[in-house]
């Protein structure tokens, strides 16, 4: 009955909140109301208060208000007989709880800083097995996997299996369906987590099997991501708390299983993600709560078998997941993709510090001269290394198909370093003649061998990209001399495509390309991609795009004619402004491709890097994703994306890929990369070369040197004395105000 | 009158409380309203509508004969004038509306005059309760609720909120030309088929004054251009003066959330003063609430050996003040001279409508005094009557002073005639719009999407709002009963007011646990999901308004269709008697609604008339009138329209679950 789950969950919310209010009164004690609150290195604050009541808290002083609030929705306990209608209450101290647990877990940060290990994975050794909240460069990255649906969504586990071979099978379920796992909350001292571990199994965000913490409150950790998610991509404004609730009961697919006995707390839980559209699924004999309405579907299900938890939970959240037949003896599937594989725990090693060459080559055949499906191992195979050896690699796809075009080649080609890192055991880094290879004992122990690496590229390129091919086979040379030799004439055709790409222009360009992945999270972004302004997300170029196209006439890659040139300098394109308008739903009108003073390009938020306007320089700053330092616009990198993404013009800023800034169209409106001023060292190191030839072609070969990093400062004030000394072409340049 | 005709009480009614005190009445020799139905006969003639006395050359009766109900002979009946049946009935009909609508719209004129007075400080006794809605009516009228300093916006003031509405709201009584407001409300496509049908109303006055116009003598003879002026006027009404008389009592007293409270006439106390409020109208019964909570009042009462007050209402005037306040209701219209019966009334404190007159009579055999309040209801008959002149602008004086009243009479109670039967029924209560919405969902996700989903899933068939009097023609409470048993059975949801909501709450149906006893699978998981009853009481029959604001969410809330019509939603009166019912009546179907009545409309010796009520009018409006006496039959006539509506629909199937994918997911549009 759900009268007694509302007991419980009432009762919860009580003790939840009663505890939180306690906590809090210690910490302003001990602590004062200056005291810092925040979940380390992220933005919105407490992301579940922030989104939802529209309060920013930074200190402990301002956690007050919210803690009001979870008081004043407390509703009045559920009489026996003659009762008032407790749904809505339910929920609302539901909601209560889970506020309330917010800030308490934000205290805890305080109390016990090193309670969490703020990092992307587990150390083991030092028994740092719980990550609290995802800080932003996790956030994002994993962010951008649920908007392009590399993630359908996550499971959140509570408590733990009756035992770590349980943990384990559920575990490997939701990664073959790439469902990402955040594990909270103990059983009787016990974790879902630590099962895993016991199991050998290897968990952290790059498993997708991710330890939030050990109690249940951890459960705002998952709540908070989604949110945050929702504010990043989704453009949803912080207070908005009725479409921000929506957006992830239509949009993020979040589900609860509660594993073994459900106390009041876990039931306030329950009742707290229920306002997210969030159902529990349980292994044990509770209430029932069936009817559809603020879920989907069913809100709560009880007695599901470990067997079909998995199965179940997908179809009460109404989620379509498919598990890859690949068939090869291991897992497989994108969860796997971020599996580390340690000098211990592997067999064999190809490429990397093996020094063993490989490379990796998609090359286009004719008809008569490819077998679909055959798979040839040309050299020793794995069965003749000794464990912990090294062998060469070269990986040779060939393709045929009436449809297929060389344009297509590199990008089947880059598809072949996650394609083999689905795999479980497999791990795999680099591409073209930098590529590496470890296969694990494990992976040996159940039978891998060299031909399944031609099984998966068969498979998924066919599944993918079966639309601009017919026939495929794969050629796996491990032979050093051969390798090399082979590498040679791989070497040609990557220097051949690399010119032809950098050769292009937007001028010579008709037709562009529309991106409109990022809809299902940000739904009035749309990207227009030419030849030199490269997706903002730095996944997607226009050669990426025209294959896609090719490849789903209909998918979210559709070609824009340019049309009339409205305005060269900027990069005003009638076609594109026409597709934007309509595709952005009326919110957007006017684009500027070159320039971020003017009417910039919008972003959903999974830009690799934001630029953004520094007056009292004269010129811009970037930021890249993974910088998580101060920067002289005095805005990190994760609030800059928090204020500009959801697909709002931002004049003043704009996002863009990391290699844009050495395209030639980079901000040319606006006076091109000769107003970049300051940017990340780490940023500005990977693009040394290219900015050093871009220098040249500017006619400032010591471009490089001119600009600015955090070492030499992170404000105007401090960066202006060295942009003086080393006459930064930016100070000389009109206003760039117009 | 030991030789006369007398009721049988177990015949008449399924109330205990009411046999229990019918059969003191009557050994007592005490006539109630149920010995008068069985000793007078209805008129055949007026109950068929066609007596017409609009001048005096009449009254012209037209007898439906055998032949020409066979077939037999034409149809040539015809008035003096010439007047057909159909325009005799027609006239009738439309002025039973009138005088419902005015019945009504007056009520809320007075509910507004009172709201005036309080924004613009003149009645100092009410205030502004609820501000969230005064905010959300501001919006209707097109009231600003927000005032802009730069580029900043604060909330503007209440009172000058509330005095904007207040003067904008009173206008719409007296408007003469173009539109009123706050049909505006209803759904786009409810509203295009009344710009289409040519029946929004311009003002409620206005209607109502051009029905006693064109039912005079010899001027409008067609009798669906009568009807269509009837079904104007209805919209006056019920989008109208009393969804504005809802909205503004609301305002000023609280909109209703559900609460506990107790019904029938065991509620009345041995040791208190007895106090009943009965009539229709909040704004002095809710003074009296609050005065005999003020220590000056609770010091009188003990000081004339009382432990204090019971304040028990009748009729809607008891609803009004349960839904805001948990007062008892002490019964319904039926049971008002048996209230006086149990000895043990101080004073029967009356305002407006379904006031019987003889409560004067019964109350002249008791020490009870018998108060009316408001200078358009007086009543000549009796010797405990006395009028207490009821003013807004000192309201809370006149209601002490009726207490004290009450309160004086305590001592001449005669323990010997005190006779109060233990029955009393526990129900939950209070079911406004705003309070289905919040518990739908809660604070956060409150909206009728639950409602509309489980609907569509088929866990509820459709929603039939069960409302209207009781009627001593027909069985008491069971009309009522037996059909929402049947409707709750078959996973209807049932919504209720007035009378008919009092008869649920005695016969039990108003509590959470009557869900498991008495609805239908579906219906019973979704009551217990919510904590609900399978019968939700929505107030006071002005209150009808709540239900046409439900139904304008549900539609809003999507999936359903896109006007009233669509909806598998439908209305019954099943023990309807006052004209204030037929105006309901015509407003629901005017709005789309299939209403179903168990006593039958004056017209049935009119048959082109009935056709086109019962079945042309649903072109028109897309809702029609229908008539069954028998509950349960009745019930599955609604039950089969709902089941009509569901096909169109096309969720006369079960569902599929839609399971998505990410292609799915790029296809859901902006949130």
């Amino acid at each position: 009955m759900s009268k007694l789950v509302a007991f419980a969950a009432i009762q919860g919310a009580y003790n939840i909140v009663q505890k939180t209010e306690g906590k809090y009164a210690a910490a302003l004690e001990k602590y004062g109301p200056e005291q810092k609150l925040e979940f380390p290195n992220t933005a919105y604050y407490l992301p579940i208060i922030y989104s939802l009541l529209g309060i920013p808290v930074k200190t402990l002083a301002d956690a007050k208000k919210p803690l009001e609030v979870c008081r004043s929705l407390l509703p009045a306990h559920v009489k026996i007989q003659n009762h008032l209608p407790y749904l809505g209450p339910l929920l609302d101290a539901g909601m209560a709880a889970i506020l309330a647990e917010e800030i308490a877990e934000a205290i805890r940060y305080v109390e016990d800083p090193d309670f969490y290990f703020t990092s992307e994975d587990v150390d083991l050794e030092k028994g740092k097995i719980w990550l609290g909240a995802a800080e932003d460069t996790v956030f994002r990255k994993r962010g951008v996997q649920f908007v392009d649906g590399s993630a359908p969504g996550f499971a959140a586990i509570v408590g733990a299996a009756p035992n770590p071979e349980i943990a384990k099978e559920i575990a490997l379920e939701y990664q073959k369906r790439s469902i990402y796992t955040f594990m909270v909350a103990n059983q009787g001292g016990t974790t879902f987590t630590e099962q895993l571990i016991e199991a050998g199994v290897e968990v952290g965000w790059n498993t997708r099997l991710v330890p939030f913490g050990p109690d249940i409150s951890a459960a705002v950790f998952a709540l908070g991501f989604a949110n945050r998610a929702a504010m990043a991509f989704g453009g949803i404004k912080p207070g908005d708390y009725q479409k921000m609730l929506l957006y992830n009961k239509e949009r993020i697919f979040a589900f609860v299983n509660a594993l073994g006995e459900v106390n009041a707390e876990w039931a306030a839980n329950a009742a707290g993600c229920v306002n997210w559209g969030f159902p529990t699924l349980a292994d044990t004999d509770i209430p029932p709560i069936l009817p559809t309405g603020v879920c989907t579907y069913e809100h709560v299900v009880p007695n599901v078998g470990h067997s079909e938890m998995v199965q179940r939970s997908v179809e009460v959240r109404g989620l379509k997941t498919t598990v890859a037949t690949i068939d090869i003896p291991m897992a497989y599937g994108p969860a796997f993709e971020g599996e580390r594989i340690r000098k211990g725990d592997m067999y064999v090693e190809m490429g990397g510090a093996s020094k063993t060459p490989t490379f990796e080559w998609v090359a286009s055949m004719d008809m008569d001269k490819v077998e679909d499906g055959k798979v040839e191992v040309i050299g020793p195979d794995l069965s003749t290394v000794k464990e912990g050896g090294t062998l060469a690699l070269g990986i040779k796809v060939e393709v045929a198909g009436r449809k297929f075009q060389e344009d297509f080649e590199p990008i089947l080609e880059r598809q072949i370093h996650h394609l083999i890192n689905y795999a479980q055991g497999l791990m795999h880094t680099g591409q073209r003649d930098i590529g590496m290879l470890r296969v694990s004992k494990e992976a040996m122990e159940k039978g891998f061998k060299l031909e399944h690496i031609g099984t998966i590229l068969h498979g998924k390129l066919h599944q993918d990209f079966g639309a601009v091919f017919d026939k495929l086979q794969v050629k796996l040379y491990t032979d050093t001399k051969e390798v090399e030799k082979l590498r040679d004439a791989a070497r040609k055709t990557y220097q051949t495509r690399d010119a032809r790409v950098e050769n292009m222009t937007d001028e010579t360009t008709e037709t562009y390309y529309s991106c409109t992945l990022c809809q299902s999270f940000a739904p009035n972004h749309v990207c227009v991609v030419s030849p030199e302004r490269t997706g903002l997300c730095g996944a997607y170029n226009w050669m990426d795009c025209k294959a896609s196209f090719e490849i789903n006439p209909t998918g979210p890659n559709q070609p824009i004619e340019k049309g009339e040139v409205v305005d060269p300098k900027l990069g005003v394109f009638k076609g594109a402004n026409d597709f934007v308008e309509k595709a952005s739903r009326q919110a957007v009108q006017n684009v500027c491709f070159y320039s971020l003073m003017n009417d910039p390009m919008t972003t959903c938020g999974c830009c690799e890097c934001i630029a953004a306007v520094l007056p009292s320089c004269n010129g811009v700053m970037t930021v890249h994703r993974d910088y998580t330092g101060e920067t002289p616009i005095g805005m990190k990198f994760t609030t800059l994306a928090g204020e500009m993404g959801g697909g709002n013009q931002s004049p003043g800023f704009v996002g863009h890929a990391k290699y844009n800034i050495v395209q030639r169209k980079f901000l040319s409106g606006d006076g091109g990369l000769a107003r970049m001023v300051w940017m990340p060292k780490s940023l500005k190191e990977e693009l040394k070369e290219r900015i050093d030839a871009r220098g040249k072609e500017m006619g400032i070969p010591d471009f490089y040197d001119r600009i600015a990093d955090e070492t030499v400062g992170t404000s105007e004030e401090e960066i202006m004395p060295f942009l003086t000394e080393k006459k930064h072409p930016a100070l000389e340049m009109d206003s760039i105000f117009g | 009158m030991s030789e006369e005709k007398k009721a049988v009480p177990e015949a008449v009614t399924t109330d205990q409380a009411t046999i229990k005190m019918l059969h003191i009445a009557q050994e007592r020799g005490q006539e109630t309203i149920f010995d008068r139905a069985v000793k007078m006969k209805q008129c055949n003639i007026g109950t068929e509508g066609i007596c017409c006395k609009i001048c005096s050359q009449g009254p012209c009766r037209l007898p439906m004969t055998k032949a020409i109900k066979e077939g037999t002979e034409p149809d040539n009946r015809m008035g003096l004038c010439g007047a057909t049946p159909e325009t005799i009935a027609a006239r009738n009909m439309v002025r039973m509306i009138a005088a419902g609508c005015s019945a009504h719209s007056d009520h809320g004129r007075g509910v507004a005059e009172t709201f005036r007075a309080m924004a613009y400080g003149e009645a100092k006794d009410y205030t502004i309760k609820d501000e969230i809605k005064l905010r959300e009516v501001a919006g209707y009228f097109g009231v600003e609720t927000t005032v802009k300093e730069g580029d900043e916006e604060f909330p503007r003031d209440k009172w000058e909120v509330a005095r904007e509405i207040a003067d904008i709201a009173l206008n719409q009584w007296g408007n003469q030309q173009g539109q009123m407001i706050y049909p505006g409300r209803a759904p786009q496509a409810t509203q295009d088929r009344w710009v289409k049908q040519g029946v929004w109303p311009r003002g409620i006055d206005r209607e109502v004054v051009e029905i006693m116009h064109r039912t005079h003598m010899g001027v409008d003879q067609d009798y669906r251009n009568l009807l269509k002026q009837g079904a104007r006027c209805s919209l006056g009404n019920g989008w109208g003066g009393s969804m504005m008389a809802t909205d503004l009592q609301d305002i000023m007293f609280g909109t209703p959330y559900p609460g506990t409270g107790n019904i029938n006439l065991g509620c009345l106390s041995h040791n208190k003063i007895n106090i009943i409020v009965h009539g229709h109208d909040p704004l002095l019964s809710e003074m009296i609430v609050a005065a005999v909570h003020t220590p000056d009042m609770i010091e009188y009462a003990k000081a004339q050996g009382a432990e204090g007050y019971i304040v028990a209402g009748m009729c809607c005037t008891a609803n009004e003040i349960l839904v805001r306040h948990g007062m008892p209701i002490a019964g319904d219209y039926l049971q008002q001279e048996l209230a006086v019966v149990t000895g043990a009334v101080e004073a029967m404190v009356v305002d407006v409508q379904c006031v019987m007159e003889n409560l004067a009579n019964i109350s002249e055999c008791y020490h009870t005094k018998f108060v009316t309040t408001m200078p358009i209801a007086k009543c000549a008959s009796g010797k405990n009557t006395v009028h207490i002149q009821f003013e807004e602008h000192h309201a809370m004086e006149k209601a002490k002073e009726i207490v004290k009243l009450a309160a004086d009479n305590f001592k001449n109670r005669d323990a010997g005639k005190v006779c109060i039967p233990s029955d009393t029924n526990k129900m939950v209560v209070g079911f406004s719009t705003e309070a289905i919405k919040y518990h739908l969902g809660g604070t956060f996700r409150g909206s009728f999407v639950p409602l509309n989903d489980n609907i569509i899933n088929g866990r509820i068939r459709g929603i039939v709002g069960v409302v209207g009097c009781n009627n001593a023609r027909v069985e008491h409470d069971e009309v009522h009963i037996a059909l929402i048993k049947e409707l709750i059975r078959n996973d209807v949801i049932v919504l209720t007011t007035g009378c008919s909501a009092m008869a649920c709450g005695k016969a039990g149906l108003l509590t959470p646990e009557a869900a498991a006893v008495y609805a239908g699978p579906g219906l019973a998981e979704v009551c217990e999901t919510v904590g609900i009853p399978p019968v939700l009481h929505m107030g006071s029959c002005v209150d009808n308004s709540r239900i046409l604001t439900a139904a304008t969410e549900v539609i809003k809330a999507g999936g359903l269709g896109k006007e009233l019509a669509d909806l598998p939603a439908a209305g019954a009166a099943p023990g309807w008697m006052s004209e204030k019912a037929v105006g309901i009546g015509q407003y629901f179907v005017t709005s789309g609604v299939y209403v179903m009545l168990g006593v039958p409309l004056p017209i049935y010796g009119a048959p082109k008339l009935v056709k086109h009520v019962e079945e042309e009018m649903e072109e028109l409006y897309g809702g029609k009138w229908d008539y069954e006496p028998d509950p349960i039959k009745s019930a599955h006539k609604l039950i089969a329209h709902l089941d009509k509506k569901r096909k169109a629909l096309g969720i006369d199937t079960a569902r599929e679950r839609v399971l998505m994918d990410m292609a799915d997911r790029q296809k859901i549009e902006a949130a």
